[in-house]
């Protein structure tokens, strides 16, 4: 007897049972499953949410190996011994760094998942494949793997299956989880210390009396937000040779991963481009400000408004937030005019809250939550609008 | 004022088993069976008792909520069982046939002198009135109320649907008699779609207004010519016949019998050879399929793959139908079925799925789901196979939801289930879209009527 079969008999025993959803997510993992259509049409299409989801896990791959790199290499940057980008050193320790946080994220996020899918006896559904891969990605590496637990704990919950699970939610729950990081534990999520890996443990060796030197784990949006200029190149900043969260620094990478949600058509290229373009409105607004003399040099937002507006397209999280998560269909705005206008408010929020708020700098996180929660309301003025066309349709004819 | 119609949302599902432009007589069905649930939301009252003889056009049964509209046999013979479920609801009629076919004699009438009461009482009378549907609904016409128009689609856009120009070949007489007969009964027009490149009966016929089709499927859907060419308002009723159907009510005007026969076509990737067969309504699929299919598990529908109902060899040819529909069942597993590229399946998305390269394949598709049912998740895929001003996903959610205000302005009134048909075939969640259509116009017919 076969695998299948074996597996079969054992789906067909479990039926009703409270341990069918979590045998059924292994099982529909293995195989897809022998269910054929018994209402409406007889054949469908070949896509179905797992599909769907692996593609954006794909896209993610290769940011997550990067990252992997990176991590090393700015570790070692830091700490004065520089090693080549492509080095096995390098890699090894971004390695060790991050599956313990895959495997916390995964483990604690799926867990929850076929909990919930128990209590309700529905099959596990497959939201948790993409937030589980994104959550690593947008974390600091040396986030204690408790605090993530934690967090994921949250924005399962909390930003999920409170609402009743895939689908129903109205936040980003890899969006939920950072955000409850950076408001729970300020201290871990922002700050100096915490984007290259080894600089908070050396500045508390510092505390404890050690004769060593300071080590900065600062972003490029960090300091730019306290006036200083690091001095990466453009072409760093493009290609992700700077600190920051794993997954947000190299732009070419997700550039590259958008066109690929683009083409596979997972991912709303309408979003995308008008992000894009409302990043780009409010940018030029702030250079026009600059430019104009409305603000003094040495003032509190001067150095990031007088940032190039194309540069805060390659900087922080902007570029992997609004491919990753605004592009995310639950959350965002489900009609096609409703993502244009979607799309470009996050861009415009997200610069803006970029500059506005030094304390934080990144403001791609909470511009996508704001429009999260603004999504339902966008798209009720657009369907209202079609409601309103059907209405003088039917007065035209009346009249 | 003819006006074309041309779509570019949508999609041609091609399938394998095209039938083949050749007609032969199917083996005459001994039993022929008439199931209610082919007309939508009537509740059947029986016309006579099991057991007694009756003539093909004969009334079998008629509707509770109004008994003017009768339900006929579509062959002379003997009503041998009324096959019963839970509740004593009626689920079929069986009629054994005899070898000699008579049939009621409703009298010759010349369309053009009749007046319209003359018409509506005597397509009700020789049981002809089911083949007229109404918007809103999707369901037997009430013969109290005057539509705006008369919808009649010509240009089948199904996949491997029966092509109309083949079937209602030399059929002009019938179709001219029955469109004059009808357009009494409205005060607007006669709309007739047909295919733009096809070369239609329809075209040389009076008292219509033709209209030429081109785009993708669902452009044939009558919904799709409706939106175009005259959108339903609310508290509006348009009509709408197939026009097989008015062969049957033009030969019934012509010559006074109600002729059930029709040309139908057997296609399907499980049939061996795929062609067009003459046969009646509700004849067993046996009588149809016999001897014609591969030996492999398979699905027997009656209509196309999109809108038919699932059949066995006893079942019988839908009321409606003019096809009988033969593919293989999927009830097997697929090892990573969900992440590896795919290439022997349709898909609108590029997710390693490959069908874009080959738009013009020929696909043998299943009836596995390729996947189980979920949330809705994904938005903006079926917008791109919806021609309707309406938000489809909306729709259907405000169908779940039950919130009767919100479908009426949302547009149920110009929908009927087999518009969601693609929506449903491309949907990520797997969700049934027909289904929640169909219940939600059940319920604005129970609430709002």
């Amino acid at each position: 007897m076969g695998l299948k079969e074996k597996l079969h008999n054992i789906k067909e025993k479990g039926k009703g049972k409270k341990w069918a959803p979590a045998f059924g997510a292994l099982h529909t993992f293995l195989y897809t499953p022998n269910d054929t259509t018994h209402s409406g049409g007889h054949v469908r299409a070949a896509d179905d949410l797992k599909r769907t989801m692996t593609i954006v896990v794909l896209a993610l791959i290769p940011c997550l190996i990067f990252g992997m790199f990176n991590t090393g290499y700015q570790h070692f940057q830091a700490f004065g011994e520089p090693v080549d980008f492509l080095s096995w050193d390098a890699f090894w320790i971004g390695f060790l760094k991050l599956l313990p946080l895959i495997i916390v994220s995964y483990v604690v996020g799926l867990g929850i998942e076929v909990l919930f899918a128990i209590i309700k006896g529905h099959e596990v559904e497959e939201g948790y494949f993409v937030t589980g891969m994104l959550v690593p990605l947008i974390v600091p590496v040396d986030i204690p793997l408790w605090m993530l637990a934690v967090a994921v704990v949250f924005g399962v919950v909390i930003g999920k299956e409170v609402f009743g699970g895939t689908g129903m939610n109205i936040l980003n729950p890899a969006l939920v989880i950072r955000a409850f990081l950076f408001f729970a534990y300020p201290t871990w999520m922002s700050g100096d210390k915490v984007w290259v890996t080894g600089a908070a443990e050396r500045a508390n060796q510092i505390i404890e009396g050690a004769n060593l030197d300071a080590v900065s784990g600062e972003t490029i949006l960090g300091s730019l937000a306290q006036g200083t200029d690091l001095g990466y190149s453009v072409s760093d900043m493009f290609f992700g040779f700077i600190p920051g969260s794993v997954g947000e620094t190299s732009t070419f990478l997700i550039l590259l991963a958008g066109l690929f949600l683009i083409f596979t058509k997972v991912g709303s290229w309408r979003i995308m481009l008008s992000s894009v373009i409302g990043a780009i409105v409010m940018g030029l607004i702030f250079n026009s400000v600059v430019d104009f003399g409305w603000i003094q040099e040495g003032t509190k937002f001067y150095t990031l408004m007088n940032t190039p507006y194309w540069h805060h397209l390659l900087l922080g999280g902007f570029a992997f937030g609004i491919v990753f998560m605004a592009t995310d269909p639950v959350t965002a705005s489900q009609t096609t005019k409703g993502k244009w206008i979607y799309g470009f408010l996050i861009g415009f929020f997200s610069i803006m809250i970029r500059v506005f708020n030094p304390a934080y700098p990144e403001g791609v996180m909470l511009a996508i939550l704001l429009m999260n929660v603004f999504a339902p309301t966008i798209d009720h003025y657009v369907v209202q609008g079609n409601v309103k066309r059907r209405l003088k349709r039917l007065k035209v004819k009346t009249a | 004022m003819s006006q074309d119609i041309r779509i570019k949302k949508g999609l041609d599902i091609k399938l394998k088993g095209e039938a083949e432009k050749v007609t032969e007589d199917a083996i005459s069905s001994n039993v022929y069976t008439l199931k209610p649930e082919d007309f939508h939301s009537i509740i059947p009252k029986l016309s006579l008792k099991v057991g007694e003889k009756l003539k093909a056009g004969q009334s079998v049964f008629y509707s509770k909520a109004n008994q003017d509209i009768k339900f006929p046999s579509p062959v002379s013979g003997e009503l041998v069982d009324v096959i019963r479920g839970e509740k004593r609801k009626i689920l079929a009629f069986k009629i054994q046939a005899d070898n000699e076919q008579q049939f009621v004699d409703f009298g010759i009438k010349d369309p053009k002198a009749m007046k319209a009461e003359e018409v509506k009482s005597h397509l009700l009378e020789a049981g002809c009135w089911p083949f007229i549907k109404q918007r809103p609904y999707d369901v037997i016409a009430n013969p109290t109320k005057t539509p705006k128009a008369i919808f009649v689609s010509a240009y089948a856009s199904a996949p491997l649907a029966a092509d109309y120009d083949y079937v209602l070949e030399g059929k002009e007489k019938e179709l001219q008699a029955a469109v004059t007969a009808l357009s009494k009964l409205t005060e607007g027009e006669v709309h007739v779609s047909v295919g733009k490149s096809s070369s239609s009966q329809f075209a040389g016929l009076n008292n219509i207004t033709l209209h030429k089709v081109s785009g993708p499927h669902p452009s044939g859907n009558v919904s799709t010519q409706i939106a175009k060419i005259d959108p339903i308002n609310k508290g509006e009723v348009v009509w709408t016949v197939t026009p097989q159907d008015l062969v049957i009510i033009g030969e019934l005007l012509l010559t006074g019998k109600f002729n059930a026969e029709r040309v139908i076509a057997l296609a399907g990737s499980s049939v061996k050879a795929p062609k067009y067969y003459k046969t009646k309504i509700g004849a067993s699929i046996d009588s149809i399929v016999k001897g014609k299919l591969n030996e492999v598990s398979k699905r027997i529908i009656s209509g196309n793959v999109l809108t038919g109902k699932a059949k066995d060899l006893k079942g019988n040819l839908g009321y409606y139908d003019n096809i009988v529909t033969v593919i293989p069942e999927g009830d097997d597993y697929e090892m990573f079925g969900w992440n590896k590229p795919v290439f022997k399946k349709i898909s609108t998305t590029r997710a390693l799925t490959f069908s874009w390269l080959f738009p013009n394949k020929k696909y043998d598709l299943n009836t596995n789901t390729n996947g189980e049912h979920r949330a809705f998740v994904v938005t903006g895929s079926y917008e791109e196979v919806f021609p309707l001003d309406i938000y489809p996903m909306q729709i259907l959610k405000s169908c779940m939801y039950q919130d009767l205000d919100e479908m009426e302005k949302l547009g149920m009134y110009e929908v009927a289930p087999e518009d969601f048909a693609l929506t449903e075939f491309i949907c990520v969640s797997k969700q049934p879209h027909q289904e929640i259509i169909r219940k939600g116009l059940d319920l604005m017919l129970k609430e709002i009527g």
